[in-house]
């Protein structure tokens, strides 16, 4: 069969350091409540790391930071662009967030317009949006979905399609909040495999940390709007305190 | 329950599945207009509208019968329509008198309730077939392509994606309250009628604030994906010389059985 | 049953032509004032707001509630979604709905959607909103009964403009329509205004950013006030004098020209109306038609204007 490979026309320049940086991030939501107290963060390119910590840490209010969805504070950089209105277009494009809840994520009635959303808004042309389409379903295992319906899929599969949904938009950055919560164990076994084989920087939030164990060699534990620690997932995992410290349980 | 209860798309390989779906809702809704367009009890034209219908039904695969079986969903309105039989005009029929009342039907206005009836039908027929030879999500395209307004197309869109989302929300809703509201033998059950109408309208505004929110996470979802104000949607379709052919020849049809009606 | 086909839903064919069209006129130039303002006051965060909330009136529609013997009432929620959202994102958020459930479900037609949509979206937000609009600066409880008495006043406006087109098509005998619909409505309309209330109460007390006077007012200018006022007046008048004194209705219709009496071609309501050089076919009749919505909607806007001029 003969394949086509996306073009790289559309991506941002090349660029070599940490593809995410965060200084001092603070957040506060519009009826007061404080969510993020100075956040640092570096990510280099190629590394996967997990994000974990207790409901109510601050988790997904962070991700929604990293492409402007909240805040204008400048204190976020990808790619070595800082994040302002005129980056905006071309971060969004850099970061792919998927959300915790799919059908949040998934709002057109098919598959096909969904995966396609994001490369549509990015103003690219209709023969290139065709074969972004088909490589994101090809790289989720989901090609024989183009034409379904959203609303039948169940909720592994509309896991992977929110996934497709992004990485159609051939993202620096994959951002996934919580993305094996609600799953069976072969679905959660299949979004490793996949998440294992995706060549992308990617920073996951989870409550998992069997599965931070398994993907993720860097770990970033989050507590009250804080980063409490931030290292090798295995020496982290070692730290029984740390952990009971802070809601979580050793795998 | 699940969101299959709402599908009215039935799938099958035929020529009717694969036209456009442009010239799918053109034609159902020419032949509704061309219904309109009958005067009172002419019965050949109804006779060819409805060989028309079966004749679209032979062609979707779906089975001859299949729009008739499922066209009485109307019924109930005909109600509206019954007095339309007692219509003082033409020649008198019977004299009924039920206790104060009198009631006399006249062929004049039976012909009309049959007129209304039957137009009524055909029409839901083809609405019926339109649905099940079409994905609703190819129907909104064809609406988009006719130059529907892109913020109608794009609600519409929306409320088809959510619509199944947000039933199985108020089911689960239901559920809750119904396994809360068990009545023991002999008592009655569910305190006044204002209090039963407070708990539904709870769980409206409890649906209603739900969902405000869920907006609220779908326009991040959105933004997080480049939508800056502006819905764009790729025009996916494109017309064959068959999709022209059968348009055209739909159209004749509808003109034929407009000139028969006028002899 | 998921939903049980509203009474108001007319589906194809019970309508006469000439009807249809007129209130496809009326409702499409609404429809299109409704898109234009939307996209100048309103955020472009509203597309997926209205989207969901379309999804949101058509599954309250499922939420039931036993009245008696067996029977339930049901939530429309056009009154609602007028007074939460405001007139104009209400008239589109009903138009998506009503489009759906006719063209997926056939509940009421296609034809007669724009009637349909008059009757449930744009007679609805006028009454509604307007009533609602009226006391925005009035205590909570005045506020909620205002907003639960337009809930019933646009389901019996509702039920009455659809037994008048029904009768103006010669679908239906005015002294049964009347009785008939609004009787039915009455009922339907308590369970509505009951719900309404109690879900605007929910509303306020958890999210009160929503319903304060500053967002209500910024989403329609007095003249829904004008509107609804009238609106809900003539609802008023007229109702019992068409159920009390149907024949009396007809009379004022005949002299007026409205009606047909012969009822032979009992869809051109205007026989006397027809464009001269196109004879009496079809066609002059649906032009008619056009012309005479037309001409009611000049009317209107000139009403419009007038009265925002001494608003301003
Ligand atoms: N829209 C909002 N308005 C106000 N406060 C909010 C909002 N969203 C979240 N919060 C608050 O911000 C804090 C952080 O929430 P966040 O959703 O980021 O946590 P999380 O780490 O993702 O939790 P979980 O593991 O449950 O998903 C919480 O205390 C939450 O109550
Ligand atoms: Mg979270």
């Amino acid at each position: 069969m003969p394949h086509t490979h996306p073009t790289h026309h559309y991506q941002l320049p090349h660029f070599e350091g940490d593809i995410l940086q965060i200084t001092d991030l603070h957040f506060s939501y519009p009826d007061g409540h404080a969510a993020l107290h100075g956040i640092q963060l570096c990510l280099a390119q190629g590394e996967k790391v997990a994000l974990v910590g207790p409901n109510g840490a601050g988790k997904s209010t962070l991700m929604l930071h990293l492409n402007g969805i909240l805040g204008d504070s400048g204190a976020v950089t990808v790619a070595g662009l800082p994040l302002n209105p005129k980056t905006l277009p071309q971060i969004r494009a850099a970061v792919g967030l998927v959300f915790q809840n799919p059908d949040d994520q998934l709002f057109s009635p098919t598959v096909f317009e969904d995966v396609a959303f994001g490369p549509l808004h990015m103003g690219l042309p209709e023969a290139e949006i065709h074969i972004r389409v088909d490589a994101a379903l090809e790289s989720v295992r989901m090609s024989a979905y183009r034409e379904r319906l959203s609303h039948h899929l169940s909720v592994g599969e509309k896991k992977r399609i929110a996934i497709a949904t992004v990485l159609a938009m051939n993202p620096r950055l994959l951002v996934l909040d919580e993305p094996s919560a609600g799953l069976d164990p072969r679905a959660r076994r299949t979004l490793i495999h996949l998440l294992r084989d995706l060549p992308i920087t990617m920073l996951v939030s989870t409550h998992d940390l069997a599965l931070a164990k398994e993907l993720f060699p860097r770990m970033i534990i989050m507590d009250e709007g804080r980063i409490v620690a931030d290292g090798p997932t295995l020496e982290l995992l070692q730290d029984q305190g740390l952990l009971e410290a802070h809601g979580l349980e050793k795998p | 329950m699940h969101a299959d209860a709402f599908d009215r798309y039935y799938h099958a390989e035929s020529p009717l599945h694969r036209l456009d779906p442009r010239v799918k809702v053109f034609l159902t809704v020419a032949f509704i207009l061309s219904n309109a367009l009958l005067s009172d009890g002419v019965w050949a034209a109804f006779g060819l509208a409805w060989l028309l219908i079966l004749f679209a039904n032979r062609f979707s695969g779906l089975g001859v019968e299949f729009s008739f079986k499922r066209s009485f969903i109307a019924l109930p309105f005909a109600l509206a329509a019954v007095s339309a039989i007692f219509i003082p005009a033409g020649q008198p029929l019977a004299e009924w008198t039920i206790g104060p009342i009198q009631l006399v039907p006249t062929d004049f206005g039976l012909m009309r309730f049959a007129s209304i009836l039957l137009r009524s039908w055909l029409s839901v027929q083809a609405g019926i077939l339109l649905v099940a030879v079409t994905q609703f999500p190819d129907m909104i395209h064809a609406f988009e392509h006719l130059r529907v307004p892109a913020i109608l197309t794009t609600i519409i869109a929306f409320l088809y994606r959510y619509l199944f989302v947000l039933t199985d929300e108020v089911m689960r809703l239901l559920r809750a309250r119904e396994s809360r509201s068990a009545a023991l033998p002999g008592l009655k059950s569910g305190g006044s009628l204002f209090w039963r109408a407070r708990v539904a309208g709870n769980m409206a505004g409890q649906l209603f604030l739900r969902s405000y929110e869920r907006s609220d996470r779908i326009y991040n979802a959105m933004l997080a994906r480049g939508y800056q104000g502006q819905m764009r949607t790729l025009r996916s379709h494109t017309m064959t010389r068959r999709d022209w052919l059968i348009l055209s020849l739909g159209l004749f049809a509808l003109i034929f059985l407009q000139l028969l009606a006028r002899l | 049953m998921l939903f049980s086909p509203a009474p108001l839903h007319i589906p194809d064919g019970f309508l006469s032509l000439i009807i249809s069209l007129f209130f496809w006129v009326i409702t499409v130039v609404a429809v299109g004032m409704a898109i234009s303002k939307t996209n100048k006051t309103l955020g472009e965060k509203q597309v997926p707001l209205m989207g969901i909330m379309a999804a949101f009136i058509f599954a309250a529609q499922m939420l039931n509630f036993p009245v008696a013997g067996g029977t339930s009432g049901h939530f429309l929620g056009g009154t609602l979604a007028a007074i939460v959202l405001g007139p104009w994102a209400a008239i589109l958020v009903v138009t998506a709905v009503v489009g759906l459930q006719g063209l997926l479900f056939q509940d009421g037609g296609l034809l007669v959607m724009g009637a349909n949509i008059f009757n449930m979206g744009i007679l609805t937000a006028l009454i509604g909103f307007g009533l609602y609009r009226s006391v925005i600066n009035a205590n909570k409880t005045t506020r909620l009964i205002v907003a639960g008495l337009g809930a019933w006043l646009a389901t019996m406006a509702a039920a009455l403009l659809a037994s008048l087109q029904l009768w103006l098509s010669g679908t239906s005998q005015l002294q049964v329509v009347i009785p008939a619909m609004l009787g039915v409505h009455a009922l339907i309309g308590i369970g509505e205004a009951l719900v309404t209330v109690a879900a605007l109460a929910f509303i306020m007390q958890a999210r009160p950013d929503l319903l304060d006077a500053k967002a209500v007012v910024e989403k329609g200018g007095r003249g829904w006030i004008y509107g609804g006022v009238l609106i809900s007046i003539l609802t008023v008048l007229l109702s019992p004098f068409a159920s009390g004194d149907p024949d009396g209705l007809e009379r004022v219709a005949e002299t007026m020209g409205f009606l047909d009496r012969g009822l032979s071609a009992s869809y051109q309501i205007l026989p006397d109306y027809t464009v001269p050089f196109l004879g009496e076919t079809a066609l002059s009749t649906i032009v008619a038609g056009m012309v005479g919505a037309l001409v009611l909607l000049g009317i209107l806007v000139l009403i419009g204007g007038l009265l925002k001029r001494r608003a301003s």
